[in-house]
């Protein structure tokens, strides 16, 4: 099942998101989504959320095909996309197919698949093309292989192997020149910039072996090896296409949740028009109006409005800063009662986004040159094999065998050395346990991040929408349940993210009628000729209460409610923390993991976190580069750091450490910048992350180790000229076969809690927009 | 063994058949959507 399904409905509590959904859409410009096709058709896709049978399928195919001019709707039920195609004549009317869908019940948006998921696209096809062939030679050459096998035990006459083997030359040599173009090209991009990579051996390999195959059926020897060389080529394809379904399921999922968060800006006209763009159309100086509610889109200066902004994603801090004309804003900060018109700046080195992301440049750049197992294998590999190849070689001169015997018996050693096993070991492991981890909530970035989890021994926290829910909850206490329900009902109607946190407690209430917002202020309404008001505490006079509520729990912020003359009520709110926290920090304590948190939040709301979760080791108050210095100081003293975090500021530390961890709530950068992402409210995926990291190491160590005794064995066989074509090919696919089986081992028992627990979290009220 | 001229073509042009029956199905896009088709098969129009 796609991810889609399990990460929204966790997206769905979070009230700014949701809300940037239900909202009612503007004059949108669409045209960025459309296609033309060279027909003169138009054609747009839709991520398209809550399909979950076929029926959905049916219904939004129908639903659809009666729409004016559209020719035909179709949904891709894998990646929960829709495409939906216009005829030549008819105009492309993308509104009309939201509102359809939306009368289905199926929230859904126009979607912009980029170049690089195209370019992926056609590799992952170039592979299966090359599979295909690879395979069909592969079976064709066994047949007339095995023919030959069978003759030269019985009666076959030299004519008759000839030809056989001529035809196996006819049907391998273009299938391999085929089927081995992405390792061909593999090892001369490699060579070229001065590395041997994986791909160098094989390439080598696979074109001796069709040489020297030639050249026997030439010579009318007894043995050729062409179905050595396909069978190679088909087993390695099998190993890059797993890969590269992987890496394009994840991708798939992150596009749609993109899309799906509808990500985008509303540009206001210089004729006071209001229009809405998606991010990449933003450009510097262009005036956007952010309402409240919503996320800042880019970094800018306000040019007009006063709001209070919550900047928990970008620097971790979790009380709210007011904003005025002239101040500067930035992307990721969650905007709070007053609406903001704000002038975008130029992005040229000077936004917080840009200073992050050049720190994390940096640190990915080092990580990138760490090494990974397959790396560490290829380099003891290649030399080792090329090594046993020419010693062959020698070895058979120096004993008077002759140039032919001799170079006969050392291609002989680089097929069956051929890396089959090898080039099977760490994909299938890494598909595997992807798969396995994906059915927990964890969608991993980066295949060989689990080698990396494998091996951590600390674990840094960050604290703010991490270790806490990223919505905040009304602090339990005991307030007067009538002013909590009267204020509850009056949350409904604003947009404020504290405001909501109230609002989860109004139940079925409906919102006052005639509530309105006070832009900056709350939220105020005229009941029974009574005015009620809901927001901060100079709005309700209620400055005392607040002080007092404040002193109690240093935490929390606080919202305001006042009926009428009556006594004002301060509720406290705080991000509450994930449900599941305290074990998971004790059970990775108990797995000998040293567990830190560092913040850039206050001193003393982290302090109240780390004391409630028993963390010894905790800092506040830290900048990004703060977050890199200690992290780092902590790798030079030899620990291994997993990374755990959501907000921009954290995206260079999460680049820094050795392996790293984003909930799916977290901001891009940090996304882009982390291993792996888990959905759902729990932090239990941190543990089996690492668990199943391990796992995978230890099934890949197998695996490459399986591989070198079957090298051990094989080379002195084929050096000593006693490898048959038979023996190699039961060999080969013998070894593959085992480290395939042995991969498979990684999708049992996973530890955690199970997928639909952590698919279907408890989703808060929804905040009904006020109109 | 004159058999085998005729035998062995016929295998091979079965054999290119299937191969290139398998790669018209990926150029037209059938395993786009692997998970769609087992429902689609029960659609009825």
């Amino acid at each position: 099942m796609c991810c889609t399904d399990m990460a929204l409905a966790y997206v769905e509590a979070h009230a700014s998101w949701s809300e940037a959904n239900t909202r009612p859409s503007l004059g949108r410009d669409y045209a960025a989504f459309v296609a033309k096709m060279p027909d003169r058709s138009s054609r747009a896709e839709f991520a398209v959320e809550g399909v979950r049978c076929a029926a959905c399928m049916t219904a939004i195919e129908r639903g659809l095909a009666p729409l004016p001019g559209v020719a035909s709707a179709r949904l891709n039920f894998s990646d929960r996309r829709l495409a939906v195609t216009w005829k030549a004549e008819a105009a492309p009317d993308v509104p009309a197919v939201l509102a359809a869908l939306n009368a289905l019940g199926y929230a859904a948006q126009p979607f912009a698949p980029d170049r690089l998921a195209d370019a992926e696209a056609a590799e992952t096809k170039r592979l299966i093309r090359a599979l295909a062939v690879a395979g069909f030679a592969s079976m064709n050459v066994m047949l007339l292989a095995i023919s030959v096998w069978a003759g030269s035990v019985s009666d076959m006459t030299p004519e008759n192997r000839d030809l056989f083997h001529w035809i196996q030359a006819l049907i391998a040599l273009p299938a391999a020149a085929y089927a081995g173009r992405p390792f061909y090209e593999g090892a001369f991009r490699g060579l070229r910039a001065g590395r041997v990579t994986m791909d160098f051996p094989i390439t080598l390999g696979v074109v001796l072996t069709l040489v020297m195959s030639v050249v026997e059926s030439v010579s009318g020897a007894t043995h050729a090896y062409f179905d050595g060389a396909v069978m190679l080529l088909f087993f390695l394809l099998i190993g890059r296409v797993l890969d590269q379904t992987m890496r394009r399921r994840t991708r798939a999922c992150a596009e749609n949740l993109a899309a799906l968060r509808s990500e985008r800006a509303t540009l206001a006209d210089t004729n006071g028009g209001l229009r809405d763009v998606p991010l990449a159309e933003l450009v510097p100086g262009a005036r956007i109006l952010v309402r409240p509610g919503e996320r800042v889109p880019a970094d800018g200066l306000v040019e007009h409005g006063i709001s209070e902004l919550d900047h928990s994603l970008v620097t971790g801090e979790t009380a709210a800063v007011m904003v005025r004309g002239g101040d500067r804003v930035f992307a990721g900060a969650l905007n709070g009662s007053g609406a903001l018109t704000v002038t975008v700046t130029a992005a040229a080195g000077a936004s917080l986004l840009d200073e992050v992301e050049g720190l994390m440049r940096r640190a990915l750049e080092a990580r990138s040159r760490a090494l990974v197992l397959a790396d560490r294998a290829t380099r003891l590999y290649v030399p080792l094999v090329h090594a046993a190849a020419a010693l062959t070689l020698v070895g058979w001169l120096a004993a008077g065998a002759g140039w032919h015997a001799g170079l006969v018996d050392a291609v002989a050693v680089l097929i069956v050395t051929c890396p089959c096993a090898l080039g099977l070991a760490i994909p299938a492991v890494q598909v595997v346990t992807a798969g396995a981890l994906f059915r927990e909530g964890v969608l991993l970035n980066d295949g060989t991040g689990l080698e990396r989890f494998a091996q951590v021994d600390t674990v840094v926290f960050d604290k703010t929408g991490t270790l806490t829910l990223p919505e905040p909850v009304l602090t339990a206490g005991t307030f007067d349940p009538k002013a909590l329900a009267t204020a509850a009902r009056l949350a409904l109607s604003s947009r404020h993210p504290m405001a909501t946190a109230l609002a989860a407690t109004a139940g079925g209430s409906e919102p006052f009628p005639c509530a309105e917002e006070a832009a900056g202020l709350g939220v105020r309404a005229q009941v029974d000729g009574v005015e009620l008001r809901l927001g901060s505490a100079r709005f309700c006079g209620a400055e005392a209460e607040a002080a007092a509520a404040l002193a109690a729990d240093p935490e929390a912020s606080v919202i305001c409610f006042r009926a009428g003359d009556g006594a004002p009520v301060a509720f406290p709110v705080r991000q509450g923390l994930r449900p599941d926290a305290a074990e998971v920090v004790a059970g990775l304590a108990t797995l000998g993991h040293r567990v830190l948190i560092l913040s850039g939040d206050r001193a003393a709301a982290v302090e109240a976190v780390a004391r409630r979760l028993g963390v010894a080791e905790w800092e506040a108050g830290l900048a990004p580069q703060d977050k890199i210095a200690r992290i780092e100081d902590l790798q030079r003293a030899g620990r291994r750091v997993l990374m755990v975090g959501d907000g921009l500021n954290d995206a260079p530390a999460l680049a820094t450490a050795h392996a790293s961890l984003s909930p799916v709530t977290a901001a891009h950068v940090s996304q882009a910048a982390a291993d792996a992402l888990f959905l759902g409210r729990g932090l239990t995926p941190v543990l089996s992350v690492l668990t199943m990291g391990r796992r995978a190491r230890r099934l890949m160590l197998q695996n490459l180790w399986f591989s070198a005794v079957y090298n051990v064995l094989a080379v002195p066989l084929a050096a000593f000229g006693l490898l048959t074509p038979l023996i190699a090919a039961l060999a080969m696919s013998g070894s593959s076969l085992v480290v395939t089986a042995n991969a498979l081992r990684a999708r049992s028992g996973a530890a955690g809690t199970p997928a639909e627990a952590v698919g279907r979290p408890p989703v808060a009220a929804p905040v009904p927009s006020a109109a | 063994m004159t058999v085998l001229l005729l035998v062995i073509p016929i295998a091979l042009a079965l054999g290119t058949l299937g191969l290139a029956a398998f790669l018209w199905a990926l150029r037209s896009g059938q395993y786009d959507d692997i998970e769609g088709a087992e429902y689609r098969v029960l659609n009825d129009d």
